[in-house]
């Protein structure tokens, strides 16, 4: 894109482009800082400042609108001016602004080769942020899955593993259930995997329904399950729910017609008898009271004992 | 092979042929997952696997599943970003025949590690040429007569499209431009829509 000027600094020729952008009538004739502005280097305010920037890299400005070019001006012989402007990094908003097609640009001019650029690089960042996403969502599933047991549903090991000390960190009671069931072995013995599975399954929609929903269940081992009952601190409601619980798993669980029947035996402990509570303690103290239960006759539920004290008669 | 080239072709068949069909494909073309990466390169075997995977389950011609592959690169809304790409080429069909030369070079640009088939292009006079394809995959200058074929119908051009066979291990496509300007054809901006 050029402009030539006069020695007195009027536009006597115009590039079609140009021409184009400046939209009204023909400025031939017109003084060029008239049409345009010099925004740096600053104080061009004559065709006399304008030579002695020859040579110099200019900011130009088209007067009245948002154009901006950045161009060169060289001495011609006739005293005058030659301008060479171009639209530098605003290149696309120049071809969006005034529908601008390949005509409007010299030969030699790398602008289609950038707009091109400009596209290859958004259709490859439009890929990978795709790709991204696709990332992002198979990692929060196999995280999903890696703390849940497959076949119940419920949180794994690994995840109360993160629940536990977690829990703990918030500073807040909570009760501890560790649940084994009675009689599974003789289930699945006498009536096979698929109904062991069932029960399994059975088994982890009533812990869900007995519980509140900001309760953690989690299957631990083969029949082995562990509750935290955040806010929950009272024996006698916990005693309350644990017995809840076994009264509905004593319930028989149909499987293709025959009946499967458990039981439960339940260990209880309290964060607040701990100071300051540890997750590895409790869960061995619960451990040991759910084994008291099984020696006392099953389907029961007992406290860890602590030094001779009743729970439930504090 | 490059991922954009794999998947190209599962969305060529999964929107022309439904998710169906391309679980059919994909399972018979033994991939053992569902979907391509883009930018991932995979093993060169998968993609023929999937290509006659596709003709077997379609019950058609290899060369058709081939072509129909080309026309849908440049026809399919879906890869729009990849017709206005091929439309830099050139103001006219002609000018974009010519930049086929330069295509190679053109995906390199964004994607070095993409291959892109060399043509060469020889101008026979009389609006006749002839265009060697080298062969990235066997079947390739089909995929360039439907490419070619929706390109024209972009530009608006009247050209008579044939697989002239392989010389030399470079597939020919024979071009026959009769009208550079018989119909309207897709309006093409310089500056992306709505950018």
């Amino acid at each position: 894109m050029h402009i030539g000027l006069t020695a007195g600094g009027k536009i006597n020729s115009i590039g079609p482009t140009l021409a184009k952008l400046i939209e009204g009538p023909s400025p031939i004739g017109v003084a060029f800082l008239k049409v345009f502005a010099v925004r740096r280097p600053a104080g061009i305010t004559s065709m006399e400042d304008l030579r002695a920037r020859a040579g110099v890299r200019l900011h130009v400005d088209l007067r009245g609108k948002g154009d901006t070019f950045r161009g060169l001006a060289v001495p011609t012989a006739d005293g005058g001016l030659l301008l060479n402007l171009s639209f530098g990094i605003r290149l696309i908003d120049a071809v969006r602004q005034h529908s601008l097609t390949d005509a409007d640009f010299a030969a030699t001019d790398m602008a289609v080769e950038m707009l091109y650029l400009v596209e290859v690089k958004q259709a490859v960042m439009t890929e990978l942020r795709r790709l991204n996403l696709r990332l992002q969502g198979a990692k929060a599933t196999a995280e999903e899955q890696a703390l849940t047991d497959t076949l119940t549903g419920l949180r794994n090991r690994r995840a109360l593993d993160v629940a536990l000390p977690a829990l703990i960190g918030q500073g807040l009671a909570f009760g501890l259930m560790h649940i084994d069931l009675d009689y599974f072995k003789q289930v699945n013995d006498t009536m096979g995997h698929a109904a062991g599975d069932l029960v399994l399954r059975e088994v982890a929609k009533a812990l869900v329904e007995e519980t509140r929903t900001s309760d953690i269940v989690a299957r631990v081992g083969g029949d082995e399950f562990v509750v935290l009952l955040p806010g929950l601190s009272d024996p006698a409601r916990l005693q309350q729910i644990a017995r809840r619980i076994i009264d509905r798993l004593m319930q028989p669980i149909d499987f293709d017609g025959r009946a499967c029947r458990i039981s439960a035996s339940i260990g209880l402990t309290i964060s607040t008898l701990y100071d300051p509570p540890d997750g590895e303690r409790m869960l061995n103290d619960a451990d040991a009271a759910l084994y008291a239960s099984k020696r006392a006759g099953r389907g029961q539920a007992q406290f860890h004992a602590t030094k001779g004290d009743d729970l439930l008669s504090a | 092979m490059h991922g954009l080239i794999n998947r190209s072709i599962q969305c060529f068949l999964r929107d022309t042929y439904g998710n169906a069909s391309w679980s059919a494909i994909s399972g018979a073309a033994g991939l053992g997952f569902d979907n391509f990466e883009p930018l991932l390169i995979y093993d060169t075997g998968l993609t023929e696997q999937v290509i006659a995977a596709a003709a077997g389950y379609l019950q058609r011609p290899r060369e058709t599943v081939l072509e129909d592959l080309g026309t849908y690169l440049v026809s399919h809304p879906n890869l729009e970003a990849l017709r206005r790409l091929l439309r830099f080429g050139g103001v006219s069909f002609l000018d974009f025949l010519h930049s086929m030369e330069d295509l190679p070079e053109h995906g390199r640009l964004g994607l070095p590690d993409l291959e892109v088939p060399d043509f060469t292009l020889t101008d026979q006079g009389e609006g006749r040429f002839l265009l060697h394809v080298s062969q990235l995959i066997d079947g390739v200058g089909h995929v360039t007569v439907g490419l070619l074929r929706a390109m024209a119908d972009d530009y608006g051009a009247l050209v008579v499209l044939e697989h002239g066979g392989v010389e030399a291990g470079r597939e020919v496509v024979s071009v026959h431009l009769l009208d550079h300007a018989y119909a309207e054809g897709r309006r093409f901006e310089l500056a992306m829509p709505g950018g």
